[in-house]
């Protein structure tokens, strides 16, 4: 089995796909999995090439048979998902449980497959990608995210590459979970805003419910010393090691307007080579 | 009146929006939806709460009664029950809470019993009543809890809800019932990939939608292009400003410090509240 390292951080927009990219990049030999099946970003700075497509079946959805409908309203009564109104289904809504169709008195309902997403194998510069991109409104996120693990995974078995790196959804939810479960590593993304700890905390706690190892990297450190200084001292206190701090500078925008990775953007940017030594120890942490 | 703030991509500046127009205007309900990571309360600083639990119906099985016939599980579509060789075993994070498994027991063995997966907390601040969601480590699923914090909305007041990102069934969740959704993106590919995105699913509902710039200037003109040729208007540009986001670090909301902003916020609401009394 492949060693399956996430980049999350509870909080959007601290920078998890700009570090995974790049983190990507320094790797000698890597499968990247894009997790974040309900945003996905990675696609943008990698552009993968697609070698296949599977449409993924999240689950299923109450089709109701008007011919036989006699709207009694049982099904109203019994869904508790407010998915039926007046004998009519919103799929939005509905969760495929099948209550519906087992309160039918006249067989009227059947539960029959949702289309739910895509799920992609790629080729990227930096070596094979499996991503995947939830429908809208879908809820089966963490169905499909496991999907997407698992054909990284079986990418990298088939063709003896030893690192996963996942980009994760922001949240603690069921993608989330979904994305950390039996990892080997998280690296959280934080930055030093009120806001950034908070949610920092909250996802370290999951990583630690599911015996996790967590590793923060620091984005942005410079924008407020004394954050920076309480995210140090929550590390310290919990045993978690800082891989690296990276300083406020334009220059991770500007890589991601030119839709490319830090490390080929400004190769001797000093972002660059402190990312390099955030993957030579990352490596070292994995078994 | 509901004034949804959304954004497909993270960290754009929601509750920064919402924060900020909350306190701009006389009295506004604040409804924090995003309830994995609830963060207006990093920026108000609530100090008196009312906090109540959100609970959820869970199966539990009566030994007893069980003949471990597996009708439950075979039903359950959530792999929520287990059939062992001696009992049943119910995985709690996994139910979605349908009662079908009640429903199919043939021994009517199975009841619900309310389980707590997060918590609601009220709080008022200045003239912001303040209500937001907090589901617990560990728990999937975020649903219920946004829709326990909506069970807040006022019907003859303003409510102005904190979207989760994303536009999967949490962020519909919080979006459905809107008047008007405020998009809240920032000027670069990540921000405009996931706006178009966010628009689309906007315009199949059929929602009226308006667009704000935040940390305008740091990238390139993709977003103003795209909102030209989507006819999408451009409510708001907050520039990139290194004073604002230290002062969003320290959790101090910029019309605080920056109280020409107050007038700007105003007139985006009467402007929006315009837009939807002439049903746009």
């Amino acid at each position: 089995m492949a060693n399956e390292v996430a980049v999350i951080s509870g909080k959007g927009g601290t920078g998890k796909t700009t570090v995974c990219a790049a983190l990507g990049l320094i790797a000698d030999e890597i499968v990247m999995a894009d997790c974040d099946v309900d945003a996905p970003d990675l696609h943008i700075l990698l552009n993968p090439t697609n070698r296949t497509t599977n449409e993924f079946i999240g689950g299923k959805v109450a089709v109701v048979d008007y011919d036989l409908c006699t709207d009694c309203g049982l099904c109203e009564t019994a869904c508790r998902f407010n998915a039926i109104t007046g004998s009519k289904i919103d799929p939005i809504a509905c969760e495929g449980c099948g209550v519906c169709e087992i309160v039918c008195p006249e067989n009227a309902i059947q539960m029959v497959d949702r289309q739910s997403g895509n799920l992609y194998d790629s080729d990227t510069r930096v070596g094979r990608m499996a991503h995947a991109k939830l429908l809208p409104g879908e809820g089966n996120s963490g169905k499909l995210v496991t999907e997407v693990r698992k054909l990284a995974s079986k990418i990298a078995t088939d063709n003896g590459v030893s690192t996963v790196l996942i980009d994760g959804s922001p949240g603690i939810g069921c993608p989330v979970i979904a994305t950390v479960t039996g990892i080997k590593l998280g690296v959280i993304v934080t930055e030093p805003t009120l806001s950034g700890i908070h949610d920092m905390e909250r996802v370290q706690e999951l990583l630690a419910k599911f015996k996790i190892k967590a590793t923060v990297i620091i984005n942005k450190f410079d924008l407020n010393m004394e954050n920076t200084e309480a995210i140090e001292r929550y590390c310290k206190d919990n045993d978690i090691e800082i891989l690296g701090k990276i300083k406020f500078d334009h220059i991770m925008t500007d890589s991601m307007v030119a839709a490319t990775t830090l490390p080929e953007f400004a190769p001797d940017n000093e972002i660059s080579q402190l990312l390099r030594k955030v993957w030579k120890r990352i490596i070292e942490l994995l078994p | 009146m509901i004034i949804t703030v959304a954004s497909g991509k993270g960290g754009t500046g929601k509750t920064t929006v919402a924060v900020n127009l909350a306190l701009s205007l006389d009295s506004a309900k604040l409804l924090d939806c995003d309830v994995e990571e609830p963060n207006v309360h990093t920026l108000l600083h609530p100090d008196d709460m009312q906090t109540s639990p959100v609970t959820v119906p869970t199966p539990i099985v009566d030994q007893e009664k069980c003949t471990l016939c597996g009708k439950c599980a075979e039903f359950c579509q959530f792999n929520a029950m287990f059939v062992g060789k001696t009992k049943v075993m119910i995985f709690n994070e996994m139910c979605h809470s349908c009662g079908g498994c009640a429903i199919v027991c043939p021994e009517k063995a199975i009841t619900e019993v309310e389980r707590p997966i997060g918590n609601i907390h009220e709080s008022d601040i200045e003239d912001i009543h303040l209500v937001y969601g907090e589901l617990k480590i560990g728990e999937p699923i975020a649903t219920t809890v946004i829709h326990a914090v909506k069970t807040h909305i006022s019907k003859d007041g303003l409510n102005i809800l904190d979207a989760p990102p994303g536009t999967a069934c949490p962020v519909l969740e919080t979006m459905k019932e809107s008047d008007y959704l405020v998009l809240v993106t920032e000027p670069t590919p990540f921000g405009l990939h996931d706006l178009a995105m966010t628009v689309d699913v906007v315009r199949e509902l059929g929602m009226p939608l308006g667009i704000i710039i935040n940390r305008a200037g740091i990238g390139d003109d993709g977003v103003v292009k795209y909102c030209k040729e989507n006819d999408l208007e451009i409510l708001m540009e907050i520039p990139f400003d290194r004073h604002i986001a230290e002062l969003y670090s320290r959790g101090v909301p910029f019309v605080q410090e920056m109280p020409e902003w107050r007038q700007k916020f105003k007139d985006l609401f009467n402007h929006i509240e315009r837009l939807v009394k002439n049903g746009k």
